[in-house]
């Protein structure tokens, strides 16, 4: 478990001066339109991308650590699993690219195909996967290297309701039962509502409201309300 | 299913069992130097094979294809990855491949002749500029359709970035580099071929040549086969190796 605090962030053409504190072990969901900055905060946390400001990891400064040290999993939009590898590679790519004994990385690898329920898809190349197999693996792949900090760029957004459904449930209870710290971009309210213990709503670059989703549902600030009444899902 | 292989493969070796007819058929009709019958170049074969002609001029013709393409491919390879990965390199060094690259290889011999002489390095030098342009260029294109998508995700996964080169940017980029590998696997033997017709004076290019001057059309047939069978070798073999190292995830 870790925490997250991020102090005066900015980037280039995006963040402008973004402060933000995610405790160790919440689910924190990151909402806001297209183009308002949420990849990118993400990006920030990873390492991924130039910043100005403070990224500090359970009080301790991240700034000039590089990507591979941060112990972040990273779970992108399309899921971009590597097509010359099969599910067993991809999914111990991160172990073997840090060095780890072959033993472990077998063992590990394993573990974290059993934990998804995907172990009979281990020797199967990505482009003999489903759209909710390949989510899987992607996920099995960003927490086989038990990071602290897991980040979630619209992970569910490309697949049907059924199986995001249920992808979604699996996250919820990994965060759980890994206790990791997570945040999780997405368009959709109803999913934040569900999944995450607090809300942060960016618009432009900067936060515009932080809270649980009660709080940001009912009693929006001025300048998110346009974007709550258009996202709000009609079922 | 099984039955269909076979007769598909009977059906290919036809045309070639009719040519293999007509050809004897033909010589022997003709009865003339110019035709010879197929059981001639057979006869001529096996009489080329046991004195050592042919062995040793293929081997004189195939250590220069080895050296010069192997060097070439390995430079080629090495100069696509850099300009893939260098945007310094790639800038600078695009102008100069994309003038010296559509000038036919063969146009390069008489000022190679010139600046180092008839040699065993002409030749050599020769494949390797064969090999070297494609080679390049099929590298920085294949390095160049990895998204950065996939290079993103490999350094969010803790890679380094010659972790990232090794073991995503190079193998996905293979498929393009085998293609160019393959495409010049059989253009290496047709350069050869003609270096050696025009400057060197061993090698089953000067075999061919010293046929022609005695008027001797079944060693030039011999020659003819035996290049036909390297070239499709060539190919094969990386068409072998393209299928081992791509075919199961493109």
């Amino acid at each position: 478990m870790s925490n997250i605090s991020l102090k005066n962030i900015t980037t280039p053409y995006c963040l402008k001066n973004v402060n933000l504190d995610i405790e160790a072990g919440e689910l924190m969901a990151v909402l806001g339109f297209t183009g308002a900055g949420k990849s990118t905060l993400l990006n920030v946390i990873a390492g991924l991308t130039e910043y100005q400001g403070d990224v500090c990891f359970n009080q301790h400064n991240m700034n000039n650590i590089r990507t591979e040290r941060r112990n972040v999993g990273y779970l992108l939009q399309d899921i971009y699993l590597f097509p010359h590898l099969n599910t067993f590679e991809n999914v111990a790519f991160g172990l073997r690219a840090g060095g780890h004994p072959t033993d472990r990385i077998k063992d590990k690898v394993e573990e974290t195909l059993d934990l998804m329920n995907i172990s009979h898809l281990k020797s199967r190349y990505p482009k003999y996967l489903s759209g909710g197999e390949k989510q899987r693996v992607g996920l099995a792949r960003s927490i086989v290297m038990e990071p602290k900090i897991l980040l979630l760029d619209e992970p569910l957004s490309s697949l049907d309701p059924s199986t995001a459904n249920n992808i979604r449930k699996e996250l919820k209870s990994l965060h759980k039962r890994l206790n990791l710290t997570m945040l999780y971009v997405t368009h959709d309210l109803a999913e934040a509502k569900e999944l995450a213990d607090r809300i942060v709503v960016i618009a432009e670059g900067e936060i515009k409201q932080l809270g649980s989703a009660q709080n940001i549902f009912y009693r929006p600030v001025e300048e998110i309300r346009e974007f709550i009444a258009a996202a709000i899902p009609i079922r | 299913m099984e039955q269909n292989f076979i007769r598909n493969k009977l059906l290919c070796l036809v045309p070639i069992a009719l040519l293999l007819i007509m050809w004897e058929m033909a010589g022997q009709i003709a009865q003339t130097p110019l035709l010879p019958s197929l059981s001639t170049v057979i006869w001529e074969f096996g009489s080329l094979l046991s004195n050592g002609i042919l062995l040793k001029s293929l081997g004189a013709s195939f250590g220069r294809v080895l050296i010069g393409y192997i060097l070439g491919s390995l430079v080629g390879l090495l100069v696509g990855t850099l300009m893939g990965v260098n945007k310094v390199a790639e800038y600078s060094l695009s102008p100069l491949i994309s003038v010296l690259f559509p000038i036919p290889t063969l146009g390069w011999l008489p000022l190679l002749m010139l600046w180092i002489g008839i040699n065993e390095a002409l030749p050599v030098i020769l494949i390797f500029i064969c090999a070297f342009f494609p080679v390049a260029y099929n590298t920085l294109t294949g390095i160049k359709g990895v998204k950065a998508e996939y290079i993103r995700a490999a350094r969010a996964l803790g890679a380094s970035s010659w972790y990232v080169l090794w073991h995503v940017i190079l193998p996905m980029a293979s498929p393009n580099i085998i293609t160019g590998l393959r495409l010049e696997a059989g253009m290496v033997w047709r350069t050869v071929i003609a270096a050696e017709m025009f400057a060197i004076p061993t090698g089953i290019g000067a075999l061919l040549m010293n046929a022609e001057n005695l008027i001797r059309v079944d060693v030039i047939m011999v020659c003819l086969v035996v290049l036909s069978v390297m070239c499709s070798a060539f190919e094969r073999l990386f068409l072998w190796l393209e299928s081992r190292t791509t075919g199961a995830w493109r």
